[in-house]
């Protein structure tokens, strides 16, 4: 493990792009970075512009407009980024699969790191999905 | 020879990495205690070097039609002008009686150049959200740098003295009223400097995300980051050994312990009052230190003059 990935996986911080989504999983994010889960702790805050970050959330379906903006942010995010689907919408289009506006998985344009499904998540399953993707960047 | 040990001391001790790791050591300080006013655990001691090493292995994004070299430059400006008053104050605090007349006055427009740097970044970067960042920030500067000057003015008429050693060597500006209301001023002004609650109308996160440092990403933002914090160390020092008597380390361990307290309780004073203070608008903020600010500023100095 190099000290770069050391120093990434102790200060990832997240910007949160909700493409689409019921906003219930974006309810679910929020409340994952509340005092009572304090996810500061390790480092992880919520920023502001895509230029900042290290973890590119994408939580609900990406429809045809909705998934040329999140290839855009991915393109404008410095690398390295890690790219994180929360939600059954974001990881497989759940049950929006047979609608006329879904572009299809959104992992055709953006690689995606981790998929975190749930309708929506918990918290406590995010904070799951985030110890084993320190573990993957890791390389264990 | 003399002009390397100078060289060393800006670059050591006490000029850019002493300022650094102290000033990333205060912004810890601020997270942590901003952390258990909320109920949380806060993140550890190294976390903001944490922050600082990943910004430096991130990708640094020059955004289509910047002005490249200024948008690259503009954030040592800001870093070189901090270490430099880190340096000047340490020496006067630390080294009495080898500083030359006016160095306050030198100091004063050294605490200018951060935010300047940032206003040129942010106007740099071709970013709408920026440049109404950055115009913010020159609206701030305007509004807080008249009262704070008049602030400084109380403990040099009262000294009096435009040299930084003697009026830190002089009697404590707070020990008479006009030195009280000085330093209540000073410190509505360091807030400001610092762009912390209730006044970060530059930065804004909820309506203009990140503002003047929106489009920065990578080593221009970690260098962002330290100066923003070797701000946060060094003006706390400068309005201890200004207002406050001075920080006497050499005195024994009660002295440095003395400075210490000074020097924490000024900024988690500063702390306190931003995660229990709104945002104000950036008129509001403008009216506040032309208006109130200035005019205690002001009967501040007029009392000084009478002696008081």
């Amino acid at each position: 493990m190099s000290f770069a990935v050391n120093a990434l996986t102790r200060s990832l911080w997240v910007f949160h792009l909700a493409g689409s989504a019921c906003n219930n999983c974006d309810i679910e994010i929020l409340d994952t970075l509340t005092p009572r889960y304090d996810l500061e702790r390790f480092g992880i805050i919520l920023v502001g512009s895509i230029r900042h970050a290290d973890v590119l959330l994408l939580s609900g379906i990406f429809n045809k407009k909705a998934a040329l903006r999140a290839k855009r942010l991915y393109d404008a995010a410095p690398k390295p980024v890690v790219v994180v689907a929360i939600g059954g919408c974001a990881c497989s289009g759940h049950m929006f699969q047979n609608s006329y506006n879904w572009d299809g998985p959104i992992n055709r344009l953006i690689p995606v790191d981790a998929y975190l499904p749930g309708c929506p998540p918990k918290p406590e399953a995010m904070i799951a999905a985030l110890v084993k993707l320190v573990a993957k960047l890791k390389g264990k | 020879m003399e002009a390397v040990w100078l060289i060393v001391q800006a670059l050591v001790f006490p000029g850019l990495l002493f300022a650094a790791v102290g000033g990333l050591l205060t912004s810890w300080v601020d997270r942590k205690v901003t952390a258990r006013l909320q109920m949380r655990v806060g993140p550890p001691w190294l976390q903001p070097f944490y922050d600082v090493i990943k910004l430096m292995i991130k990708e640094t994004c020059v955004p289509a039609g910047s002005v490249k070299w200024l948008f690259l430059t503009a954030p040592l400006l800001g870093l070189s002008a901090a270490a430099l008053a880190s340096l000047i104050l340490w020496r006067a605090l630390l080294l009495p009686g080898q500083g030359f007349s006016g160095d306050l006055v030198v100091m004063l427009y050294l605490l200018t150049m951060p935010s300047l740097a940032v206003v040129l970044g942010a106007f740099a970067s071709r970013n709408p959200l920026a440049a109404l960042g950055g115009s913010r920030e020159m609206k701030l500067m305007l509004a807080y740098e008249l009262p704070f000057v008049l602030a400084v003015l109380v403990p040099v008429v009262r000294t009096p003295t435009f040299r930084l050693d003697e009026l830190v060597a002089g009697p404590p500006a707070v020990a008479a009223p006009s030195g009280v209301l000085a330093l209540l001023v000073a410190l509505l002004c360091m807030q400001a400097k610092l762009t912390l609650v209730p006044f970060d109308a530059p930065e804004a996160e909820t309506e203009l995300a990140g503002g003047a440092y929106i489009e920065y990403s990578g080593p221009p933002l970690a260098v962002f980051k330290t100066t923003r914090a070797m701000m946060l160390f060094t003006l706390p020092v400068f309005l201890a050994a200004v207002f406050c008597g001075g920080m006497r380390f050499t005195a024994g361990p009660g002295g440095a312990a003395a400075a210490l307290g000074k020097f924490l309780g000024l900024v988690v004073l500063s702390i306190l009052l931003r995660n229990t203070a709104p945002r104000l608008r950036i008129d509001h903020a403008l009216k506040f230190f032309w208006g109130p600010v200035t005019a205690v500023a002001a009967l501040a100095v007029v009392l000084a003059l009478a002696g008081w």
